[in-house]
């Protein structure tokens, strides 16, 4: 037990602590009792840490090859549960993912990561693994896949199910090209820029400024990595004169007759891809044959953006994204929570309210907040200076787990402690992101803050389970 | 680990996580720090501030009458989103005795944005305003059986007497104007229109107290915010006291009524407002609750006027009355003196005739006593062209000696408001219309008998003479007892020793003149009739007085429009007036009866 890292758990009851007393901040009303009093959601949540407690004492108590010989198992007993969630399952606000027990529910998804996380890390630290290339991601893609699919299509909770995304972060670690971040990069940039600017016409000829704008941004790009390629030095005042030289044709023509921009610039575009291949086959630059791939499936995935977001989207959804990128101002509606949440953050101020003073979170403008917009009682009573604490608290946090990550001694501690890091980072990311108005409204909780056993326990299982396995480090071998 | 290829890429994620914190912390100091919108919203979102109104100040007359209170009235009021699918329409019309046609039509003119621009589902609407104890005490037991409705108190203005509605003023609703004027209001409320209401608007108003409640999410009141720390309790006006004698002020309007006129009474020693009525006049309740907008539009269209205060607005030509203000002018700048003869032809004179009989030549007291217009002719004159000295100079010295009395100005230092400033034309006046050397004392002769461009408002016509009965002073007429004017006294620039013959002069006229038929017993009284030629008409009665002679306690003027001779109406008037203030009653029945019930004017509707 001396091998226990005491900083971790001093994070670990940090954050608890000053999240219960959030929550009772949060569900804290006029009428209010105690603190214990559990009538009340803080009262039952101190029965949930209590319960977290001893989790995490027993955890620390069982013998630390458990976890790698049971991962297995442990996965195909999740993997039915989850399956078996929504026949069990009574609707919550449109989501099936809730079991009851007697008096309490608990959500199988948030225990699944952990499970998950030992399952790839038990698969990815097998003595012939070895990452190399595309092919040997196909098993790991598929753990985390398959539970990732069963809870966002079966029991509809897309939050949980896109927590999954933060096992890229591992395999990156573990040796995943970061083509594959970058493609995320260039995916997410493409998708704001196409839907956002689409509602903007151009001012002359047919077309909107989303699709031209994605062109160009791409044209950009391929010229970048021709000019870096390609050895001689007059390519670049050549391709921009070209395309000029296009653009303003296509203005001249458009006198007489309206000319389709969008169309065109998907032309340029692939004729820059054709004119990399020739250079890379020419010059045996084989890498720019990426290029121009990369060119030509970007084209398809601005169309594929557009019928996705306008098809196949539900309604809310789509309202969300509309409302995050400002395209729709619907205060009453989809915008109603974010913009209450930013009131709450912002009448804070620099010191904030005061403990239990809050006067948005107190009389229930913002709707959940208790639970996945806890943040906003941290910002409206505690001010900048609370949440920059606790912004703070959670960032030295991760980083503590990256380094526990960097000093294991075998590769299934080490992904486990990567995973276990990526999915605390994602879940501020996101959570805090989407009460601060930065992304779209996904309902995941807070790590320790917000209210709720589920997520308590499971986050206390993850944390926990690592905390075993950096306390055996020592004894195993390299 | 061996071989660890990657090794360095635990920095590009650490990296990744440091850049979300850093990104996330701009964005909190971006809306907790630099925006500052939110702040407000955040108010607007939760607090609601429920005004507390004062009680208006109540006004009393100077011997502690009450003349102005306020009576209680409710409001009832609905908040639109509390009404739930089951509230009981018909239920809440029967408690409040309205039709439910009633019901809906006022509902829909409270939804309507065009009619109600500050409506909103959230907050309380005024259902019905302006209701009696009585006729919400049904709704009010069963309050809890429909949600969303309040009862809130106001107060209204409520009055003893009929009597004074001039001087008083009212109370209504204020309008954008003051809204803008004036951070205090707000829309709905309540401030004074005119009268004293008005010119003590800031004290009688006290002070709005707020409460500062907490709203929920869903409108509920969730209790005081910060235990009540930002709340206001309300201060109640402060009580005003006037100079009125409200005994003497109904008199007043008794004897105007059927009548075109005004009545002024002042004590002289203090310059306070004893009585100030002006006729036609309304009864002051018809401008109070619901009523006050058709009443108010009915008195403005009302062919005789009864808004205006004749009293303060009112301008006549002071005729014969000014022959006193004449007498001292002249004595003061020696163009006459107390044993000055002057020659009478009676109606045969020129270039002014005399209207009275009388022996010749005439001295000042006899002058007075007789109403001598050849007399004031010659003095006059005497005072203008005295030792060939130049007219534009005496007549500005005659002009400022006569304006001391308060004359062809406005009293500025008074709260008495809505006056007019009456005229003493200037010496320029005279040179536009004739020509700088056009003019001389005969151009301007009417002057010396209060007639021609000169005008007067009762007010100044009283401030006369409680001036001549102060023997060279008087202090400004006000109506506020709590505020001494002592110190807002104004001397004429006439010597004492000059009054006593005018003095003399206007007792004569009570005993031997043309004030001899209304002596009051015990009492003696000086005053001066007057008749003011009026080109719409009949002359105008005109009467200013003071009594007792040796110690005056009351100086009054009284103008009866279209009456005749000032003796015949207006002198009667000012006699009972004092006798009632001296003696506390009037103990000639039958000629109070006469003047009160005599209608000159059939027009003058009683309110």
């Amino acid at each position: 037990m001396q091998n226990v890292d005491w900083p971790t758990i001093g994070f670990f009851i940090a954050l608890v602590f000053f999240g219960w007393l959030n929550i009772y901040g949060a569900s804290y009303n006029f009428d209010q009792t105690s603190i214990v009093d559990f009538s009340n959601r803080a009262g039952k949540q101190f029965v949930w840490i209590l319960g977290s407690i001893a989790m995490g004492g027993t955890l620390l108590l069982i013998d630390y090859k458990t976890y790698d010989l049971l991962a297995y198992v442990a996965y195909i007993l999740m993997l039915l549960l989850l399956i078996a969630t929504p026949f069990l399952a009574h609707d919550i606000k449109g989501s099936l993912s809730w079991i009851s027990l007697g008096p309490v529910s608990l959500q199988p998804a948030e225990f699944a990561k952990c499970i998950v996380a030992l399952a790839v890390a038990k698969y990815m630290s097998r003595y012939d693994y070895k990452l190399r290339g595309w092919r040997d991601l196909i098993v790991p893609f598929a753990l985390i896949g398959v539970p990732a699919l069963v809870i966002m299509i079966l029991q509809k909770e897309t939050g949980s199910a896109l927590v999954f995304a933060a096992f890229l972060l591992v395999f990156y670690r573990q040796g995943m090209t970061p083509h594959i971040l970058w493609s995320c990069v260039a995916a997410v940039t493409l998708f704001i820029l196409s839907i956002r600017l689409s509602t903007i016409p151009l001012p002359i000829g047919s077309g909107d400024v989303g699709m031209v704008s994605c062109m160009i941004l791409l044209m950009a790009i391929e010229i970048f990595f021709i000019c870096k390629e390609h050895p001689k030095r007059w390519q670049l005042p050549i391709m921009l004169a070209v395309i000029a030289a296009t653009y303003g044709i296509g203005a001249l023509i458009n006198i007489w007759w309206v000319v389709p921009f969008n169309w065109m610039s998907v032309g340029i575009v692939v004729a820059l891809s054709i004119y990399a291949m020739i250079i890379s086959l020419y010059y045996r630059r084989y890498s720019l044959i990426w290029i121009a791939v990369f060119g030509l499936v970007c084209i398809g995935y601005t169309q594929v953006c557009g019928f996705v977001f306008n098809n196949v989207l539900k309604p809310h959804q789509r309202t969300r994204i509309e409302v995050l990128l400002g395209m729709k101002e619907d205060l009453a509606g989809a915008g109603y929570n974010v913009n209450q949440a930013r009131i709450a953050i912002g009448s804070g101020r620099f010191f904030g309210k005061g403990y239990l003073k809050g006067t948005q979170t107190k009389l229930q403008f913002v709707p959940e907040q208790d639970t996945d917009f806890i943040f906003c009682t941290v910002g409206e009573e505690w001010g900048f200076f609370g949440s920059l604490i606790v912004l703070l608290v959670y960032l030295f946090f991760i980083l503590h787990l990256i380094s526990i990550a960097e000093r294991q001694r075998t590769i299934f501690n080490q992904i486990y402690a990567y995973a276990v890091a990526s999915i605390f980072l994602f879940h501020l990311m996101i959570n805090v992101g989407m009460v601060l108005g930065v992304l779209p409204v996904i309902g995941i909780p807070l790590p320790f803050f917000s209210y709720g056993g589920s997520s308590l326990w499971g986050f206390t299982m993850l944390l926990f389970i690592l905390l075993r396995l950096d306390a055996a480090r020592m004894d195993q071998l390299r | 680990m061996i071989n660890d290829l990657y090794y360095k890429r635990r920095y590009t994620i650490s990296g990744i996580a440091i850049g979300v914190v850093l990104v996330y912390i701009f964005r909190l100091f971006y809306l907790q720090v630099i925006d500052q919108s939110t702040k407000d919203q955040a108010e607007t979102n939760a607090l609601v501030k429920q005004t507390i109104y004062p009680a208006r100040g109540l006004i009393y007359d100077r011997n502690g009458e009450l003349l102005v209170f306020n009576q209680p009235i409710y409001e009832v009021t609905i908040t639109m989103r509390d009404m739930g699918a089951d509230w009981d329409t018909t239920g809440f019309c029967r408690c409040l005795g309205i039709r439910r046609a009633e019901f809906d039509e006022r509902v829909a003119e409270i939804k309507d944005r065009r009619k109600n621009r500050g409506y909103s589902r959230y907050t309380p609407q005024v259902f019905i305003g302006q209701l009696k104890k009585e006729d919400v005490a049904t709704l009010q037991e069963s309050l809890f059986l429909y949600p969303g409705v309040q009862i809130q108190k106001r107060t209204l203005r409520d009055y003893t007497y009929n009597a004074a509605a001039h001087v008083l003023g009212s109370v209504g609703e204020v309008n954008q104007n003051d809204i803008d004027n004036d951070a205090y209001y707000s829309r709905g409320d309540y401030s004074g229109r005119d009268g004293l209401e008005r010119t003590y608007e800031k004290e009688l108003r006290g002070e709005k107290g707020v409460k500062v409640l907490m709203r929920d999410s869903r409108g509920r009141m969730q209790g005081s915010y910060q235990d009540g720390e930002m709340d206001r309790t309300a201060v109640a006006g402060t009580d005003l006291t006037t100079t009125l004698d409200i005994k003497l002020q109904m008199l007043a309007e008794e004897l105007l009524a059927g009548k075109v006129g005004s009545a002024v009474a002042i004590e002289p020693k203090t310059g306070e407002v004893l009585a100030l009525a002006s006729s036609p006049a309304w009864n002051p309740k018809v401008l109070i609750g619901n009523e006050r907008s058709n009443n108010y539009n009915q008195l403005l269209n009302d062919p005789t006027k009864p808004l205006m205060n004749r009293a303060t607005q009112a301008t006549y030509p002071p005729g014969s009355t000014f022959k006193t203000i004449q007498a001292l002018v002249c004595l003061q700048e020696g163009a006459i003196t107390p044993k000055t003869l002057y020659a009478c032809s009676g109606p045969s004179s020129t270039p002014i005739k005399c209207t009275h009989h009388h022996g010749s030549p005439v001295a000042l007291d006899k002058a007075i006593e007789q109403s001598c217009n050849p007399y004031f002719w010659c003095a006059f004159r005497d005072m203008i062209q005295k030792g060939g000295m130049e007219i534009h100079m005496r007549y500005e010295q005659w002009r400022s000696e006569v304006m001391a009395f308060g004359m062809g100005q406005r009293f500025s230092d008074t709260d008495l408001s809505e006056q007019s400033s009456g005229n003493i034309p200037s010496a320029r006046f005279f040179d536009k219309h004739y020509g700088e050397t056009g003019w001389k004392a005969i151009t301007i002769r009417s002057l010396s008998i209060g007639q021609g461009e000169i005008l007067a408002t009762p007010l100044q016509l009283a401030n006369q003479a409680a001036a001549i009965a102060n023997e060279g002073y008087f202090i400004t007429p006000h109506l506020n007892k709590n505020d001494s004017m002592l110190s807002h006294i104004h001397y004429l620039n006439i010597d004492k020793e000059h009054f006593a013959v005018v003095k003399d002069g206007m007792h004569r006229v009570m005993i031997y003149g043309t004030g001899r038929y209304y002596p009051i017993e015990g009492i003696e009284i000086a005053g001066k009739t007057g008749t003011a030629q009026n080109p719409h008409g009949k002359d105008h009665a005109i009467f200013i007085g003071f009594a007792p002679v040796d110690d005056p306690q009351i100086a009054v003027a009284v103008v009866v429009e279209n009456a005749g001779f000032g003796a015949t109406w207006a002198c009667p008037i000012a006699s009972m007036l004092i006798e009632q203030y001296l003696t506390g009653e009037v103990k000639r029945k039958d000629l109070r009866k006469r003047i009160g019930s005599a209608v000159l004017n059939e027009r003058v509707k009683k309110w």
